[in-house]
């Protein structure tokens, strides 16, 4: 699944890293890591994270299916 | 523009008798953003305000600061993180933090999750074959005690002990010594000094004898920020007993109320138990376990919203207010679990949010997904549900449910 | 209704915009354009292959190998329903005809365009030595890839060319790493550039206090590569030498412009100018009506500094502008939104959180408002002419957000009134890099308004 925190709104409330530590981990006191792409086997945990964002800073994607259809590739 | 807002709409907030439904009076209230009161103090109500307020250097949580000393508070006890500021605010929750979450104890509470859910299965397997249950006395209370008891190192037993400690306690927060009688703040005094020795009494035989309660842990660990005194610990771990179960007393309660008046979301949430993490937030939007922060302090002018609020002044925040402010939410009356962008005020907000909120959700969103999934036809008894007095901690303090 | 109104209306319902730069402005602004009802074609180009992605983690969580290079690609707020025309570079624009011409010859035809094309990192200057093997510039997912690669591999030295950001940063994950690592910056300090030379000496003992072999006042004068062609040794200005195994090249960016050079648009190394509701200047001073520019290929005066053009390379700013770009695309004059948003910064190094509001160069003095420099916690308020106009927190965001309402209040400076946690000796400091020398003495502004559509500025003359 697709992850991306606003890390400019981020105030390090840490709530995300309390809920999904596998995919949200503190470095130091306030500075936020995050897996982008964490396994689905860790969607319950990150979309708790997400829902506790006290800024709701983190965007989860929850469309299905492909994004896109590439007209023209490099090979 | 400085306004004086009516007495009145304040002191029927305060007033029992409007306990069951504050909200059109918070209305009223916001129609004054920041109101000076009669006695020079301030009442913030609108979610603007609160969060500019919530994250100005210039607020004080530090009772000394105020200009006018305050009866209901303690002003001679060590005080907790709660009631300090930076830089000591910091460094005692950051130690205290060391062994509840990230960035030292990351996985605790996620960890505890088998935990909970098997101390709710057990609560919930007792209601089975009552007809009548009182969703507080049979669970929404022992719930969150047992698990507080269990992360601080208390023994379970002696709840009767620091409940009515606990009550005590409580009931002298919003003290008023116009209306209410002197023995309400001596009894809260009197709780506190007990509750003090009965946490001293355990904390003593934990020094060198490391263990995986938190009061061990604070006791023997020295972290970057060294060692908390005994006196810190104890008001630590009081801070903690305290809101570890009182918040989430209500929380749930508030929560089962609250599904059993929108029946439609009681359904779907059994049937799509996903929709539990996003309701608990707009529970903690709609029906928040804390209402009201009932002082800070000015440590110097503050400017907000076209007043000047004058150092040494105190300031009462009406968070359930914020959380229900039109300008911010649409349609804020409306209890609505697929809101999007719900960023509520029902854990505060800054260098306070609160200590035990990821604790608080995961107990909530637990307990709430297996009464929904098992109690059987769930019925209120009486709507409203008669109210604990704490317009604070507001609460009911008994719900009663029908099943079957 | 008014012609106006219904050739908007049939542009939405109808017409053909093109974004120019599929990565995080490009993607925000397509998702915008269809939240705003646009029902027309959209067409997204871009010079890489890859779906769009995020830049900030390659930097961080790839590099430590926690995540695969592969692994930031963005999250999508809604399907977008565009063409999507990748690993074809855009080479041209025609603006009588109002066509794009791209690499392969194609000529794609918009009624209007969104120019978002970014940045690239500045290669070494040298070509011969930047083809070295063990040379690295960080831009691209490729080149996060290629440089996790080799700092997986247990190099004995990592030399780091330049000590802003991203070179802070990655130094930060070799220490972590326990790899030997050298920083070289022309500078006197490391983010002294962007945040002033008082943040530059705490940004200097940081990167001391963990390892770094920080030399400052030099500059990179020679890579040399053995006879594999591998890079072995770096020489400096100071006579002296540094044997390591990778280089970082962290000199910053260019601004992808050179595909507008004979566009008649107003471009320069700073970007392609615009107005603050987007859209773009052209070589005359003239704003255009169809081409709207967004996010780090941006320049854009901002009136809380002056009216000054304002370039910034902040994932905050991409996406703000790239949602008043979109609204503007589809909205009649009366309703444009102006991009006033103060700028945020942040950066992850040595275990700090380090955030920055406002625009810190635009400023003459500095003072250490709140907490303790030597903890590494604290907030500095930036001032100039006696009004906040930035403030930078180290572990202390919490209160970033109320220094941003005192610069859009242009509240006065130093802070007048004292916080409990303000240092015992906090006294303004003179800000030391070039400041803004040739300011008027106009009228300063405050933003006003909250939600996008109200927000405006108001002229406040003392």
């Amino acid at each position: 699944m697709r992850v991306v925190v606003d890390l400019s709104r981020c105030q390090g409330y840490a709530q995300c890293a309390f809920l999904a530590p596998d995919a949200f981990r503190m470095h130091g006191e306030e500075a936020l890591m995050y897996d982008p792409n964490p396994d689905d086997s860790q969607r319950d945990q990150v979309l708790r994270a997400a829902a506790a964002c006290p800024i709701q800073a983190i965007l989860v994607e929850q469309l299905e299916g492909p994004a896109m259809t590439v007209e023209a590739r490099r090979s | 523009m400085t306004m004086t807002q009516t007495p009145d709409t304040l002191h029927r907030i305060l007033d029992y008798a409007n306990r069951a439904d504050p909200y059109p009076l918070y209305a009223e209230l916001r129609k004054t953003p920041v109101a000076r009161q009669e006695d020079g103090s301030y009442v913030i109500s609108t979610y603007r305000e609160l969060t500019d307020i919530l994250h100005n250097p210039h607020l004080s949580s530090d009772i000394r600061n105020l200009a006018r000393p305050m009866a209901a508070a303690d002003g001679r006890a060590t005080p907790a993180f709660i009631n300090l500021d930076p830089p000591e605010h910091d460094r005692m929750r950051r130690m205290a933090m060391r062994h509840f979450g990230p960035p030292h104890t990351p996985g605790l509470v996620d960890g505890m999750r088998p935990d909970l859910t098997a101390i709710v299965s057990g609560l919930i397997d007792d209601l089975a074959d009552k007809t009548q249950i009182d969703i507080v006395d049979d669970f929404a209370y022992p719930f969150p005690v047992t698990v507080i008891c269990h992360l601080l190192g208390v023994p379970r037993e002696d709840e009767p002990r620091f409940h009515q400690w606990v009550n005590a306690i409580i009931d002298a927060i919003d003290y008023d010594a116009k209306t209410d009688p002197p023995e309400k703040l001596s009894n809260g005094e009197q709780a506190r000094k007990d509750i003090h020795a009965y946490l001293g009494g355990l904390l003593e035989p934990r020094h060198g004898k490391p263990g995986d309660d938190l009061l061990s842990r604070l006791a023997n660990e020295d972290g970057p920020d060294g060692r908390m005194t005994d006196e810190e610990i104890i008001s630590t771990a009081n801070l903690l007993l305290i809101a570890g179960h009182e918040t989430t007393v209500n929380l749930i309660t508030n929560g089962m109320l609250t599904l059993l008046r929108h029946p439609q979301h009681l359904q779907r949430l059994r049937n799509e138990p996903d929709l539990i993490v996003p309701l608990v937030e707009e529970l903690l939007r709609y029906e928040p376990p804390v209402h009201i922060i009932p002082w800070r302090a000015a440590y110097s002018d503050i400017a907000i919203a076209d007043t000047v609020i004058p150092k040494g002044s105190q300031i009462m925040l009406m968070l359930a207010s914020g959380s229900r402010d039109p300008d911010r939410f649409h349609d804020p009356d409306r209890f609505d679990p697929d809101r999007r962008d719900n960023q509520h005020l029902g854990f505060g907000s800054g260098i306070h949010l609160c200590f035990g909120g990821p604790l608080a959700r995961l107990e909530t969103q637990i307990a709430l997904t297996e009464l929904v999934r098992r109690l059987d036809k769930p019925r209120l008894v009486a709507d409203p549900p008669p109210y604990r007095p704490s317009p604070v901690l507001r609460g009911p303090i008994h719900l009663h449910v029908e099943q079957g | 209704m008014t012609s106006r109104v219904e050739a908007l209306q049939t542009f939405k319902r109808d017409g053909r915009i093109v974004i120019v730069g599929a990565s995080l402005a490009g993607l925000r602004a397509a998702e915008s354009l269809r939240d705003e009802g646009f029902t027309g074609s959209l067409t997204m180009i871009g010079d890489e292959t890859a779906e769009p992605y995020d830049r900030p983690p390659l930097s961080k969580q790839v590099l430590t190998g926690w995540v695969p290079a592969t692994g930031t690609t963005l999250p999508r707020r809604r399907d977008v329903d565009a063409q999507w025309l990748l690993g074809t570079p855009a080479t041209g624009l025609d603006l009588a005809d109002n066509v794009v011409r791209l690499a392969d010859g194609r000529e794609v035809p918009f009624d209007r365009m969104l120019i978002s094309t970014g940045v690239r990192a500045r290669p070494w200057p040298v070509a011969a030595e930047a083809a070295l093997t063990g040379v690295f510039v960080v831009r691209t997912r490729e080149d996060a890839e290629g440089l996790q690669q080799a700092i997986a591999a247990g190099p004995k030295r990592v030399l780091i060319i330049g000590a802003g950001f991203t070179g802070s940063e990655i130094a930060s994950i070799c220490r972590e790493r326990d790899i030997a690592v050298t920083v070289a910056e022309l500078g006197s300090g490391p983010l002294v550039g962007a945040l002033g030379a008082m943040i530059g000496e705490i940004a200097a003992d940081m990167q001391l206090a963990n390892g770094v072999d920080l030399r400052c006042g030099v500059k990179v004068t020679q890579l040399e590569g053995d006879a594999q062609g591998r890079f072995r040794r770096a020489h400096f200005s100071d006579g002296s030498t540094v044997d390591a195994d990778v280089a970082v090249v962290a000199l910053g960016g260019i601004r992808n412009t050179e595909w507008l050079r004979d566009s008649g648009l107003a471009i320069g190394p700073w970007g392609v100018a615009c107005d603050s509701g987007c859209r773009a200047f052209d070589l005359n001073g003239l704003v255009t009506d169809d081409i709207f520019v967004a996010g780090d290929v941006a320049r854009c005066p901002h009136p809380i500094y002056e009216y000054r053009f304002i370039s910034l390379e902040h994932w905050a700013n991409a996406v703000e502008q790239a949602e008043i770009a979109a609204h503007n695309m589809v909205n009649l004059q009366a309703d444009r939104w102006p991009h006033l948003a103060i700028p945020t910064f942040w950066s992850i190094q040595f275990g700090v959180n380090i955030k920055s509001v406002g625009v810190p160069t635009f400023a003459d003095e500095v003072i250490v408002a709140q907490g303790s420099v030597s903890e590494h916690r604290f907030v500095a308020a930036y001032g100039y002419k006696g009004r906040v106009t930035a403030a930078v927190t180290f572990n202390n965001a919490k209160w970033l957000d109320h220094y941003r309402k005192l610069i859009e209040a242009a509240a006065p400076f130093p802070p007048a009134q004292p916080t409990p946690d303000q240092p015992a000796d906090a006294k303004p400091m003179p800000v030391d890099f070039p400041g803004p020398l040739l300011l008027s003495q106009d009228a300063t502004v405050v933003v006003t308004g909250h939600d996008p559509s109200e927000r405006r500025v108001t002229a406040v003359r003392p």
